[in-house]
C-alpha cells in the first residue's frame, strides 16, 4: 500500500520495510494503510500522483520532511501545485497517458462467461476510462478467432485454452496471443436430456452424444476428465462435438445429443424451457476452475499500451463490481436484452445469484455457481496445456512455465491491480484439485503420466 | 355466370391459409397440464410451459401475428450495435446481396461472352466450371476469412461465388446459340466484330441471360442468409441466429416470412427486366 500513504505527512517512516512492500514498520502496516488509504478510486490515484510529483520535486527525504514540517502540508501542497500543474498531472495519469485508440471494438459470444466484458459496456466502465468501446456479439469461437486474427476485433471474449492455443499454433497460426485477465471461475454445466433422469451415473453414458463449446475448451477438458475418471474413454465410449453454445439447447430439444457441458445461460435454459436438467455443476468437479478470458493480442498490447491498460483496467474494474453477490441481480438485468445476451431476466437470475431451479423439480442454492475473479494464475494454464499433451492435441514438447508466463500475464495483472487498490494474491499460491486429486504445477510430465486413460 | 379464373384462384388461396392458420391454431392449444403438482417456488424460475411438466412449444398464430406487427410498426430502430430494427438488417442483406451479386454480373457476362463464343474458351474452362459450379458456398467460408481478414467483404465473395455460376454459364449458353442467319446476314453486311457482339449477338442472347440473372439472385438471396448467421454482425441472418439463441420461435417466424417477401420482390423486379428485353421470334 505504499502508493497510498500520505506524501504530505513528515511523519510518514522510511526504511525498515513492512512484508506488505510498503516503507513503514511492520507494526505500523495496520495503523498508517488504514489512515493513509484514502477511500475511492479517484482520491487514491491523485494520492499516487501527488507521491510522485513530491517526490520529484524534492528527491531527497530529509529535504522534503523539514518542508512540510516547516510549511504544513495545504501550504505545501498550494505551493507546489503554483509551480507544478498537478491537477493536469492527476487527470493526465488517471487517464493513463494519452489513449492511442479511443474507438475499440471487443468480441463476444453471448453466454454469462462474458458477464465483465458486456457489462462494462452498459454500465459504463469502458466510458469511465475514456474509451469508446463497441462489444460486437460473435456467432462462434471459430468466428471470433478469426476475426481476432484479422485485427477487425482490438480485443476478444475467448475460453481461456485458447489464447494458449493460438500462441503455440495448435489449430491455427501461431501467433502471440495475451490473456490478462480470466473472466470467470465455475459457471458452467453437465446438462442432460430429460429422458435421461434415471441416468445418474456416467457408467451409464456409453454411446451418450455430447457437446461442447469447442476442442480448446475447458468445457471438453473437465468433461473427458470426468467421464475419464469413471472409466468411459471419451473418444471410443462417448462422442464429443463442438457445438457453438447458443445451438446446444436446440440441439438437445430436436435430440441430436443427449447432453453438454456448455457454458450458462444454456445449462438454465434448457430448464427454463423444460428440456433438460442440471446434472452437476462444474464447480463440483473442481471448485475455482477458470472458464474464460479477456485476451488481446501482443501486437495490440505493445503498440496501444495505454488504451490496452485503459481497457485492462476498466475489466478489472467491472470483474471486481461482478464478483460482489449483491450487484448480481442489477448485472442480471443490464445484460439480458436483446443486444447483450438477448434472454428472459429470470434465467439470467439464477445463473448470478446461485438460486436455480434444477430441472428435476428443486430449487438449489449455491451462491458460487459463477464467480468472477480476474486474476490469471500461471497453474491454470500448465494445467490447460497438461490436458492438451494428455488428449493428443499438443504433440510437440512444450516449455509449461515459459508459455504459461508468456500468456497468461500474472505480473501485468498483478500490478495493475496493486494500482488500483485492490490486493492481488500470491501467484505462487494456488492450490489446484480436480475431483480430489490434487496437481503440483511443477511436475506435469508426471500428471500426464498417472492417469490410465489418455492419447499419449 | 362463372367467375374469373383469377377470382377463383384467389379464393382457393384464402382458402389454403385459413386451413394452414386453422391447423396451426389448432396443433398449438395448450395442453392441460398433465404432471404433478409442481412447488410453486420451482415454477416461478421456469418458463411456463415447463412449470406444467412439458416442453415449451411452438408459438400461436396470433402469437406470430403479434410478433410481426410488433417488427413492422417499428422496423428502423438501433438499440445499440447488436441489436437493429428488422428494416434494418434486412437493408443490409440486401446491400451485401446487390453488391455481390453486381460483382458477379461484371465478371460472369463478359466471361460468359468469350466463352459463348469461342468454342475453345468453352472447352478449356469448362472442366473448371463443372468442378467450382455445385460447390456449396459456404464452404467457401472458412477460406474467404481466413484469406480476406475480414468477415464483410468475406460475406461478398461468398454472394459473389455463388451467383457467378448461373449468370456465366447462361450467357455462355445465350451467346453460343444465337441463330446462324443472324450471324450470316451480319457478315454479309460487313458488320464489324464489335458492332456485331453489341447490336446482334447481346439482344439475341439477353433474354438468356436475364434467366441467368434471375436464377443467380435467387440463389444469392438463400445463400445471405446462411453467410451471415455463420459470420454474425448485421444482416437478416444475424437476427435469425440472435434469436435462436433465444429460441424465439415467433421472431424466426417473422423474419421467414420477411425474407420469403423479399425475395419474391426481387425475383419480380428481375423477371420485370426480362420482359423489357425479350423480343418475338
Amino acid at each position: 500500500m505504499s502508493f497510498f500513504k500520505d506524501p504530505f505527512d513528515p511523519k510518514a517512516l522510511l526504511g525498515r520495510r513492512c512484508g506488505c512492500g510498503g516503507n513503514h514498520a511492520a507494526a505500523d502496516h495496520a495503523r498508517l494503510t488504514a489512515e493513509a488509504v484514502p477511500a475511492g478510486e479517484e482520491a487514491r490515484w491523485n494520492r499516487v500522483v501527488d507521491a510522485a510529483v513530491l517526490q520529484a520535486v524534492f528527491p531527497v527525504d530529509a529535504q522534503r520532511r523539514l518542508f512540510l514540517k516547516t510549511v504544513g502540508a495545504s501550504t505545501a501542497l498550494a505551493a507546489i501545485s503554483s509551480v507544478f500543474p498537478l491537477g493536469a498531472a492527476r487527470e493526465a495519469f488517471a487517464q493513463g497517458g494519452a489513449l492511442e485508440k479511443k474507438d475499440l471494438k471487443v468480441g463476444f459470444i453471448p453466454i454469462t462467461c462474458a458477464t465483465p466484458i458486456i457489462m462494462a459496456h452498459p454500465m459504463g466502465f469502458y466510458s469511465k476510462q475514456g474509451l469508446n468501446v463497441e462489444v460486437v456479439k460473435t456467432a462462434g469461437w471459430a468466428v471470433i478467432r478469426d476475426k481476432s486474427l484479422a485485427k477487425e476485433y482490438d480485443a476478444a471474449h475467448m475460453l481461456s485454452p485458447m489464447p494458449i492455443a493460438i500462441s503455440l499454433g495448435v489449430g491455427s497460426n501461431p501467433v502471440p496471443w495475451t490473456m490478462p485477465a480470466i473472466e470467470n471461475i465455475n459457471g458452467q454445466a453437465i446438462t442432460l436430456a430429460n429422458k435421461h433422469k434415471d441416468k445418474r451415473n456416467p457408467k451409464d453414458w456409453k454411446g451418450f452424444r455430447f457437446a461442447v463449446p469447442f476442442d480448446y475448451s475447458m468445457h471438453n477438458y473437465l468433461l473427458r476428465y470426468y467421464v475419464a475418471e469413471h472409466g468411459l474413454d471419451p473418444d471410443k465410449d462417448i462422442s464429443i462435438r463442438s457445438v457453438p453454445p447458443p445451438e446446444m439447447v436446440a440441439n438437445l430439444r430436436a435430440d441430436n445429443i443427449d447432453g453438454y457441458l456448455g457454458p450458462d445461460p444454456f445449462n438454465q435454459r434448457a430448464v427454463f424451457d423444460g428440456i433438460g436438467f442440471i446434472h452437476l455443476l462444474t464447480k463440483e468437479l473442481w471448485d475455482g476452475h477458470p472458464c474464460c478470458a479477456f485476451t488481446v493480442s501482443k501486437e495490440f498490447a505493445t503498440q496501444n499500451p495505454n488504451s490496452y491498460r485503459a481497457l485492462l483496467k476498466s475489466i478489472i474494474e467491472a470483474t471486481a463490481y461482478a464478483h460482489k453477490a449483491e450487484n448480481r441481480k442489477e448485472i442480471a438485468k443490464a445484460i439480458a436484452p436483446t443486444n447483450y445476451l438477448n434472454q428472459p431476466e429470470t434465467v439470467l437470475e439464477q445463473i448470478l445469484t446461485g438460486t436455480y431451479a434444477d430441472g428435476l423439480g428443486g430449487v438449489k442454492k449455491d451462491p458460487n455457481r459463477i464467480d468472477f475473479d480476474p486474476f490469471p494464475w500461471n497453474q491454470f494454464a500448465i494445467w490447460i496445456m497438461t490436458q492438451m499433451k494428455r488428449w493428443g492435441q499438443l504433440k510437440a514438447d512444450v516449455d509449461y512455465a515459459k508459455v504459461a508466463s508468456d500468456v497468461f500475464l500474472a505480473t501485468d495483472t498483478a500490478a495493475m491491480m496493486k494500482e488500483m487498490g485492490m490486493t492481488p494474491p500470491d501467484p505462487t499460491k494456488k492450490t489446484i484439485v480436480v475431483m480430489g486429486k490434487p496437481f503440483d504445477p511443477s511436475k506435469p510430465a508426471e500428471y500426464i503420466e498417472s492417469f490410465a486413460i489418455k492419447r499419449t | 355466370m362463372k367467375a374469373s379464373l383469377g377470382l377463383r384462384a384467389g379464393l382457393l388461396s384464402l382458402l389454403i391459409f385459413v386451413a394452414i392458420v386453422g391447423i396451426w391454431q389448432i396443433a398449438t392449444l395448450p395442453t392441460a397440464a398433465t404432471g404433478p403438482a409442481m412447488d410453486p417456488e420451482y415454477a416461478k424460475l421456469v418458463g411456463a410451459a415447463a412449470a406444467t411438466g412439458t416442453k415449451s412449444s411452438m408459438p400461436t398464430p396470433a402469437d406470430i401475428g403479434a410478433t410481426i406487427w410488433k417488427h413492422l410498426a417499428d422496423p428502423f430502430y438501433i438499440r445499440g450495435s447488436n441489436d437493429k430494427g428488422i428494416g434494418i438488417q434486412l437493408a443490409y442483406s440486401l446491400g451485401r446481396v446487390l453488391l455481390g451479386f453486381g460483382l458477379a454480373a461484371l465478371v460472369a457476362i463478359p466471361l460468359g461472352f468469350l466463352i459463348g463464343m469461342s468454342p475453345l474458351v468453352y472447352r478449356a474452362l469448362d472442366p473448371f466450371i463443372q468442378i467450382l459450379k455445385p460447390v456449396s458456398p459456404l464452404a467457401w467460408m472458412p477460406l474467404a476469412l481466413y484469406t480476406i481478414k475480414d468477415s464483410a467483404i468475406s460475406s461478398i465473395f461468398v454472394i459473389f461465388i455463388c451467383s457467378v455460376w448461373p449468370m456465366l454459364i447462361n450467357t455462355a449458353f445465350g451467346v453460343g446459340s444465337v441463330r446462324r442467319e443472324w450471324l450470316n446476314v451480319a457478315r454479309t453486311l460487313e458488320v464489324g466484330p464489335f458492332r456485331t457482339a453489341f447490336k446482334v449477338i447481346l439482344p439475341a442472347a439477353a433474354p438468356t441471360i436475364m434467366t441467368g440473372m434471375r436464377i443467380s439472385v435467387g440463389i444469392a438471396w438463400l445463400v445471405i442468409v446462411a453467410a451471415e448467421m455463420l459470420v454474425g454482425g448485421t444482416g437478416i441472418g444475424y437476427f435469425v441466429w440472435n434469436e435462436w439463441n433465444n429460441l424465439s420461435i415467433a421472431n424466426i417466424v417473422t423474419a421467414i416470412l420477411l425474407i420469403g417477401l423479399v425475395g419474391l420482390l426481387l425475383d419480380q423486379g428481375l423477371a420485370w427486366l426480362a420482359k423489357l428485353v425479350t423480343y418475338p421470334e
